[in-house]
């Protein structure tokens, strides 16, 4: 996706201006280079790969959940997720026949248009991520935990946000506890993408979460083609839940209980 | 006391406080006056009591567990601990959760 000059400084704006939230940029405008555009930003300390017990779920639902609160900045193009989605889906077309691959197209037609990226999404539109995963949080400076990487912020469905980790625990990627730990974390925050504590959450996730699970199995199945080897035990259970989900209808937003807010 | 069918001896037990008398021949059973509704009490009263607590869901991490989508992994939604999950979990950390 080639980046609008006018809307990544938009988003470079929102960046400067979220201290706490956001890493902000070292300098305020890109620069161009060798025909590419260039953003500069101070050094973090990312997130441990190897090891699991020190993710920072809670910092990650708490920093969410003050993005989702932020006024929606003027000119603010919309979120990518649903962008990236319909990306990664056309990237799998493209990678040729895949046992795996039915499945994954089938539980993607059966999404609603908005979460495919070709229609707006429904319902009240919030300051968004829009690509949160464990690599987008650095600890700033200050020694603070921050999101990084502000590509595909937006205005957009905040619950697009949680449903990456929704898909991860749903695929059984995640564990419930840390599943529940990033989800307090987001509610005690007061994030509006979820209704408060107690009530289900799966009616606001659970168009997105399915969205995000077929855009990482069309990725997965893409790598797996283009190296010649099948799917690992993580991209086969990702795929699984994209047959799963055939024979489970997509519960529509409107019957979301954040609608009747 | 004699069987009032065929005579043979009856033997006298006592259930829940209620005697009852059982025939060692045909088996059958006399109750005195009053005794039929005895047992029908004690009967009710069995039912009305409340079913033993359920044993507590499995919650790993001290977590209650947590509500899933339909389509969920079985391991997903409940409980979600054991060796597959775990192991499933380290392989998939440091790539998956790492990326777009």
């Amino acid at each position: 996706m080639e980046t609008d000059p006018a809307d990544l400084a938009v988003r470079m704006d929102v960046a400067a201006r979220m201290p706490g939230v956001l890493l902000a940029p070292s300098a305020p405008r890109a620069a161009r280079l060798h025909g590419r555009l260039v953003t500069f930003w101070p050094h973090g300390t990312p997130v441990d790969r190897d090891d699991p017990d020190s993710a920072p779920w809670e910092a990650t639902g708490a920093l969410l959940a003050r993005l989702h609160a932020a006024p929606l900045p003027r000119l603010l193009p919309p979120m990518r997720g649903p962008a990236k989605a319909a990306r990664a889906v056309a990237r799998l077309r493209a990678a040729g026949p895949h046992p795996a691959a039915p499945p994954v197209l089938r539980a993607w037609a059966a999404l609603p248009s908005w979460a495919r990226g070709e229609a707006p999404a429904p319902g009240p539109r919030a300051l968004c991520h829009g690509d949160l995963h464990l690599g987008q949080l650095v600890r700033g400076p200050g020694g603070r935990w921050l999101l990084i990487d502000v590509d595909d912020l937006g205005a957009g469905d905040p619950a697009w946000d949680l449903a990456r980790p929704a898909a991860w625990f749903a695929c059984g990627l995640l564990s419930p506890g840390e599943w529940t730990r990033f989800l307090d974390a987001y509610r005690g925050a007061g994030g509006p993408a979820v209704p408060g504590n107690g009530a289900d959450p799966w009616p606001a996730l659970d168009i997105p979460a399915r969205a995000l699970t077929v855009q990482t199995a069309a990725l997965a199945i893409t790598k797996a083609v283009a190296a010649d080897r099948a799917p690992d035990e993580v991209e086969q259970a990702l795929v699984d839940a994209c047959a799963r989900m055939s024979g489970v209808e997509a519960r529509p937003p409107e019957l979301a209980p954040d609608a009747t807010k | 006391m004699q069987c009032p069918k065929c005579h043979a001896p009856m033997h006298t037990y006592n259930r829940n406080g209620v005697q009852i008398e059982q025939c060692n021949g045909c088996r059958g059973i006399f109750l005195d006056y009053g005794e039929l509704e005895s047992l029908t009490r004690l009967e009710a009263q069995w039912g009305q009591q409340p079913p033993p607590p359920p044993a507590p869901p499995a919650a790993p991490q001290g977590y209650p567990a947590a509500q899933a989508p339909a389509w969920g992994a079985p391991h997903g939604g409940h409980g979600g601990h054991g060796g597959h999950y775990g192991h499933k979990r380290h392989k998939s950390f440091g790539h998956m959760l790492f990326s777009s």
